[in-house]
This record gives C-alpha cells, sequence and structure tokens, in this order.
C-alpha cells in the first residue's frame, strides 16, 4: 500500500478571507499528531473538513489521503474516519448495544453474530452486561467508553480526537485516554488529536502542530 | 450542512424541489383564489355571462343598506379583538415571565390552544347569555331575575361578545408566539439589567424586551388582525345579527341559489380584502407612532411602574380569558348532559344520556369524516415540512426572512378573500363538493402551522449526531430516519397535533370547498348555531374539542411510552 496513514496536503480553510488553518502533515499509522491553539482557532473546522462535514460558510482547499487514497471529495460514511467528541453524543433513543449496533459493520451479518460481537466489545471496555441500558443512565466515563468503541466496531482507518477528554474528571481522564491511544496503536490507526490542553500533548507523545 | 448525500434516490431527486413546491401548496391557491374573486368582482365572469369588465357588481354592494354598519363592525371587532389580545399578553409576560404562576400559564397554552374556535365560542355563549351560567350563579339573589332577562347580550349589535370570543383564543396563541420570541432574544438578561439599574419589573420589561419581541411577532400579530376582522365562525355563534359583519354576510350571498349574487359576494370580498389591507396599514401607522412615543419614553430613563396592579390586573384578566374557555367547555358538558334544567338552577334538575344517545349515531360518520380529512391533510402538510427541513439542511436552502413572510401569506389573506374566488373557479372546473378538494385546502391551513411549530425544534437539532452517524458510516438518509427523525419524535408529533387541531376547526374553507357536501363536526356544529337546541349543540361541539385535544394526548404519551427508558429524550 502506497503511503500508509492520513495524509494533509496543502489543507488551507478560510472563513471571510482569514486564514483559519493552513496544515500540511503526514500521520503515520499508529502516529498521534497534536493540532493546538487557542479555542476559536479554527482546530475543530479542520476535523469537519477531514471527515467531510464542513459547513459551507468556510473556504477550504487541499487534499486529504488515506493510505494512498483521495478520500477529499467522498461522502463522510464513506471516508472510514473515525471520530470522537468532546461529548459522547450516544444516540440517547438507542440503549448501549444498540449505539454499538449502530457503529459495528454491516459486515458482521446475522443477529447472534451481531449480538455475540457486541457483547464482547461491551466485556473489552468493563461494560459486561450492559447492552440493554439507557446511555443516559451511564457515568461520563463509562459513556466515553462506550462512544470509543461505538467508532471502533466502524472500522475506521484513521481517528479524529476533538478534545475528547476534556470533560472527564482527571482520574478518569488518564485511564480514557491510555485506552483509546492503546487501541489506536494496537490497531495501527493514524490519529489526529486537537486539544488546548498540554497535558493531552504529553500524553499522545506525538508531533505538535500549533495554530494560532 | 452535509453538502454530499451520494443517494441517487427518487426521494433524493424530489429533495431539492421541496421547499418550491410547499411555497406553491401554500402560496399558489391564495393568488388563484384572489384572482377568482378580482375577475366577477369587476363583473367578469363568463361562466356566468359576464365577460365585460364593469362596476355593477360594486355599485349594487354600496347600495346594500347595511354596507356602513357591517364595514365598520369588521374594522371594530378586528382591531379591538387584536389590541386587547396583544395588551393583554403583553401584561401578562411583562409581569409575570420567569415566575411560577407564568410555567402554570405555559402549560395550559396547548390544550387552550387546541380548543377550536367554534367549540370556544360556544361555551363562551352558554355562559355570558341571559340565561346562561353567570346570570344563572347571580340569581336571584344578586339581580333578582328569576327568569332570564330580556337583555341583548348575545349577538348583541356592538359585536362586543364577538371581540370577547375572539380575545379568549388570540391570548393563547399570540402568548405562545411571544414565547417563542422570548426564548430566542435572551429576554431574562435584559430585563435583570434593567432591574439592577433601578427599573421596576413592568417598566424595565416593556423598554428593553418588548421591543425586540414585537417585531418578532408581528406577523402573527397581523394574521390576528385579519383573522378577526374576517371570522366567519365565531361571528356566527357570537357576532351581531342584523346586519351581520361583512364576511356572514359574503358566506350567505355565496350561498344564494341565484348564481348572480356570486358577483356581488365577490365585490364584497374583494371590499373585505380592501378593509383588511387599510387596517394592516393603520396598524402598521400606530406601530410607528407609538414606537415614537417609546423611545422617547425609554430616553426620559423613568424608571417606577405599577408593578403590583399590572400583575393583579393581568393575572386576573388572564385567568378570566382562560376561565372562559375551561368553563365554557364544562358548560357544554353539563348541558349535554342536561336533563330538565329551569333558571336559575345552578345545575339541571336531572342528568341524562338521551342526547348523546340520540345523536350518537349521526355523529359516527361526521367523525370518521373529520378524521380522515384532519389526518390526511396533517400528514401531508408534515411531509411537506419534513422535506422542507431537510432540504435545508443538505442543500443549504435556508430561507430568508422574505420567504418566512410566505409562510404567513395563508394566514394574513383573508380566508373570505380568496376561497371566495377559489370556489368560483372549482365550480367551473368541477373540483369541488368532495373530501379531496376539502383536504386540498386544508393543507394551505395546515401547512404554515405545522412548520412554524416544527421548524425551530428540528434546527436545534444538534448537528454532531449527525456527523458522528455518518462518519460511523450511516448515509444521508440513515441519519434522516434512523437519528434525527426518533430523537425528535415529541416535537414532530407535537407539530402534527397543532395541525390536527387546525384541521378539525376550519369552517369556511370545508364549507366553500365541500360546497357544503362535506360534513365535518366543525360545519354540523356551527349550522346547529341558529336553531339553538343547547344540549344538541353541547354534544358536537364536544365532539370537537375532544377530537382537537385527543392528539394532544397522544403527543404528550407515545413519547413518554416509547422513551419510558431514554432519559436523555425525557425534556426533549
Amino acid at each position: 500500500m502506497p503511503d500508509p496513514g492520513l495524509t494533509l496536503d496543502g489543507v488551507v480553510i478560510q472563513r471571510e478571507r482569514r486564514i483559519l488553518v493552513d496544515i500540511s502533515d503526514h500521520v503515520a499509522p499508529g502516529e498521534v499528531l497534536t493540532v493546538m491553539g487557542p479555542s476559536g482557532s479554527g482546530k475543530s473546522t479542520l476535523l469537519s473538513y477531514i471527515i467531510g462535514t464542513l459547513d459551507d460558510g468556510f473556504d477550504a482547499k487541499g487534499q486529504v489521503m488515506l493510505n494512498g487514497t483521495d478520500i477529499t471529495d467522498l461522502a463522510p460514511e464513506q471516508r472510514h474516519v473515525g471520530i470522537l467528541f468532546q461529548d459522547e453524543l450516544l444516540f440517547p433513543h438507542l440503549s448501549v448495544g444498540e449505539n454499538l449496533a449502530f457503529g459495528l459493520r454491516a459486515t458482521v451479518k446475522g443477529r447472534a453474530a451481531r449480538r455475540q460481537h457486541i457483547d464482547t466489545a461491551l466485556e473489552d471496555i468493563g461494560l459486561a452486561g450492559f447492552a440493554d441500558r439507557d446511555p443516559e443512565t451511564l457515568s461520563g466515563g463509562q459513556k466515553a467508553r462506550v462512544a470509543l468503541m461505538r467508532m471502533l466496531l466502524s472500522g475506521p482507518k484513521a481517528l479524529l480526537l476533538d478534545e475528547p477528554f476534556s470533560r472527564l474528571d482527571t482520574e478518569r481522564r488518564d485511564q480514557i485516554r491510555t485506552l483509546v491511544f492503546d487501541q489506536a496503536r494496537a490497531k495501527g490507526l493514524p490519529v489526529l488529536l486537537v486539544t488546548h490542553d498540554h497535558a493531552d500533548a504529553d500524553a499522545a507523545g506525538g508531533r505538535v502542530h500549533r495554530l494560532t | 450542512m452535509i453538502p454530499r448525500c451520494d443517494t441517487p434516490s427518487a426521494r433524493a431527486r424530489f429533495l431539492p424541489w421541496a421547499p418550491l413546491l410547499t411555497l406553491a401548496i401554500m402560496v399558489g391557491p391564495v393568488v388563484a383564489g384572489v384572482l377568482g374573486t378580482l375577475g366577477p368582482a369587476f363583473g367578469y365572469m363568463p361562466a356566468l355571462g359576464g365577460d365585460g369588465f364593469n362596476l355593477k357588481a360594486f355599485a349594487m354592494l354600496f347600495d346594500w343598506p347595511g354596507i356602513t354598519r357591517a364595514s365598520v363592525l369588521s374594522v371594530t371587532t378586528g382591531i379591538a379583538a387584536t389590541a386587547l389580545s396583544l395588551l393583554l399578553v403583553a401584561l401578562i409576560c411583562a409581569a409575570w415571565s420567569g415566575s411560577r404562576a407564568f410555567r402554570i400559564i405555559e402549560r395550559m397554552l396547548s390544550p387552550l390552544l387546541s380548543v377550536p374556535h367554534a367549540a370556544a365560542a360556544f361555551g363562551l355563549a352558554f355562559l355570558i347569555a341571559p340565561s346562561g351560567w353567570i346570570a344563572r350563579a347571580t340569581s336571584p339573589w344578586l339581580t333578582g331575575w328569576d327568569r332570564p332577562p330580556d337583555l341583548l347580550i348575545l349577538q348583541d349589535p356592538y359585536g362586543l361578545s364577538l371581540i370577547a370570543g375572539l380575545v379568549v383564543k388570540e391570548v393563547p396563541f399570540l402568548l405562545l408566539m411571544t414565547l417563542a420570541a422570548l426564548s430566542q432574544i435572551r429576554s431574562q438578561q435584559a430585563r435583570d439589567t434593567a432591574l439592577a439599574l433601578g427599573y421596576s419589573p413592568v417598566t424595565g420589561w416593556f423598554k428593553t424586551v418588548f421591543p425586540r419581541v414585537y417585531a418578532q411577532i408581528r406577523l402573527p400579530v397581523f394574521a390576528v388582525l385579519a383573522f378577526s376582522m374576517t371570522v366567519v365562525d365565531v361571528s356566527l355563534i357570537l357576532g351581531p345579527t342584523t346586519p351581520t359583519t361583512l364576511s356572514v354576510q359574503i358566506l350567505k350571498w355565496m350561498n344564494d341559489p341565484d348564481l348572480d349574487m356570486r358577483f356581488l359576494a365577490s365585490a364584497a370580498a374583494v371590499w373585505q380584502l380592501t378593509l383588511v389591507v387599510c387596517a394592516l396599514l393603520l396598524w402598521r401607522l400606530v406601530e410607528l407612532a407609538l414606537s415614537g412615543l417609546g423611545r422617547r419614553w425609554v430616553a426620559s430613563g423613568a424608571r417606577r411602574g405599577a408593578t403590583r396592579v399590572v400583575q393583579t390586573v393581568s393575572i386576573a384578566a388572564a385567568t378570566l380569558s382562560a376561565g372562559a374557555i375551561v368553563f365554557g367547555i364544562f358548560g357544554l358538558l353539563v348541558w349535554s348532559f342536561a336533563g330538565f334544567w329551569s333558571f336559575p338552577d345552578l345545575l339541571p334538575d336531572t342528568f341524562t344520556l338521551k342526547t348523546w344517545m340520540r345523536h350518537g349515531m349521526n355523529l359516527w360518520p361526521i367523525i370518521t369524516e373529520t378524521l380522515i380529512i384532519a389526518s390526511v391533510a396533517t400528514l401531508a402538510a408534515m411531509l411537506l415540512t419534513l422535506a422542507c427541513l431537510e432540504a435545508e439542511d443538505r442543500y443549504g436552502l435556508r430561507p430568508g426572512s422574505r420567504v418566512l413572510w410566505l409562510l404567513y401569506v395563508p394566514l394574513i389573506v383573508p380566508q373570505i378573500a380568496f376561497l371566495t374566488g377559489l370556489q368560483t373557479l372549482a365550480i367551473f372546473t368541477g373540483i369541488d363538493g368532495n373530501r379531496m378538494a376539502v383536504i386540498a385546502v386544508h393543507i394551505i391551513f395546515v401547512l404554515p402551522y405545522v412548520f412554524l411549530s416544527l421548524a425551530d425544534p428540528f434546527r436545534a437539532w444538534d448537528a454532531r449526531y449527525g456527523h458522528v452517524a455518518r462518519a460511523l458510516g450511516a448515509g444521508c438518509d440513515g441519519v434522516l430516519w434512523r437519528v434525527r427523525l426518533p430523537m425528535l419524535l415529541r416535537p414532530i408529533l407535537t407539530a402534527a397535533a397543532v395541525g390536527f387541531a387546525v384541521s378539525i376547526g376550519q369552517y369556511l374553507p370545508t364549507l366553500l370547498a365541500g360546497a357544503g357536501r362535506v360534513q365535518t363536526l366543525t360545519t354540523e356544529a356551527v349550522a346547529l348555531a341558529s336553531g339553538g337546541d343547547r344540549r344538541v349543540i353541547s354534544v358536537y361541539a364536544l365532539s370537537q374539542t375532544a377530537l382537537a385535544l385527543l392528539p394532544f394526548a397522544f403527543a404528550l404519551f407515545i413519547p413518554a411510552i416509547v422513551w419510558r427508558n431514554r432519559k436523555g429524550l425525557r425534556h426533549a
């Protein structure tokens, strides 16, 4: 496979003639690139561009390549780029298990097989038996783990993190952070982390790109 | 906004056209109807041998002895009802917003709003009539009456009871619109700032909040004014009789077996439309004058305000207004089960099921017809609304403020002005007098209400749920059907209930589009008004109210049951 990983080639995003983001970089599989900047600097905008949900109020150009394929013009659902937001955004009308099923690839067929898959996934994140729970009854740390697992089950080829740890208390934060980075490394996913928290950047341990 | 939706389905091809189609459905018939009214008014109606242009119909109209009185009545009742409703709403909000009493008022709004105009008018009539509950409650110990006094309280020549009937129904509507506006402009902050600067709560509210709120509710206020000037069903029940209001007279001419009277009816409808336009202009002028005075008042720095007085007066008036509907409905209930009931007894001697039994069998087909019409009209309006809102998101077809005006076109152009023409057109194309025609006309009026009540919650939905769903592999349609619509179940059902209630309440559109052959609870109830049999009227008006309230109950209970284990949606 040519050039595995996530490549940003001359990505420039402007709003009303003001340049918010200007970045060219390559994130190798298993590597974490941290993008830092104050709020309003366009960190989240960059992620929207990569997953394909950028508001048309922005002018954006530049290519996004994933494992050598140009995904810049693909629909968001065809890009295989997973994202975690600051809020877990678990679908409130679905149970924990249904949330995971929403993420689980359709290639896993059959009710029993899918159910089995989800039960195993819940065990992996220490939430065995939580399938029928209302996501709203979970603690912050539990929700974060479900959100992570939901995304991983969709089989992403890259991982975007939009300050996903900032809502958690200090103790949970380390725990979840380690879990996310370990999973990404184990699956060999390129990770792009945006944050304004230096501790996040330190924990990620990778290179840091600063926006102004 | 998610620009890329790769779904080459038929639905996806239709979607970009939805806003245009919706506008055409709402505004098209209004334009066609006004043209269909203008033609005959000026003598042009080839089917009846009118192929030239002349002013004969207008000459006839202004020769009619009642024209001055009917015109004046239309203007005075319309303006008085609108001004009183607006004043009351403003006072309630100024004195009570943010308080516990206000939250109780908020909760009472939906049921009050859904009571059909005709039922509310009947209820009020049975309260204030010389033999009504108020007279009974105060006789003979206070009034000395031992038989109903010979007073013209109902259908008084000045239209006072008509104004009262309009106010009790328009206050909940304007209050709802005001609440929506208040939540958009962060009124609490402005008010608190004014308080901190030493203003009394009421004065502070009027100086800082009201101007911005009014700018947002101007269109609803215009709709109330146009509606109040031209209402037919309430006027048939509570309005003066000799002469009637102009709109009622137009309907009489429309129903005249002599088809030549259509020229006169059309001319009168054009005149009615002219009166409404003039009244709207007058209202706008007064607005400008008052805003000039208001600016000076704001600049004066006067801080004091009789908060106590305003609080007392407004809550008393609001209670009276809501009480008129609540006790009115209660009165209908008692009448429908009443056996022998002599004056001045507060309650009947006996209660009986006789009236219900006797009319129950006749009611079923009418209830079925009403339900079918309301369901289809609401469903169509809901699909168009959802398609518009979804297209807005997918293709960035966000309506500007100009387009929003168009939403109010069917609500501001008086029904009597364009339905008259629409029926004239329909008769000669042979598409009137059946259920489909009635449904089609109902959609015109149901659509704006469904759109207005669903647009805010639909747009307020957190788009990041959509982004997450798409990153997880769902397409645009998947996001809509599997995430967005289920999450919005409650507001969707509420909007449907509003649309349903609007359809149930339609009198003139049903009568004209149905050519008198399509019977709904509303047309039947209003038709009974002249007969004066209170027991039968009560049965019909109560059935009408129950049918309009039922969907609100569904909108409350269905989400509560479906999402009983979903805390995150309990207040959505």
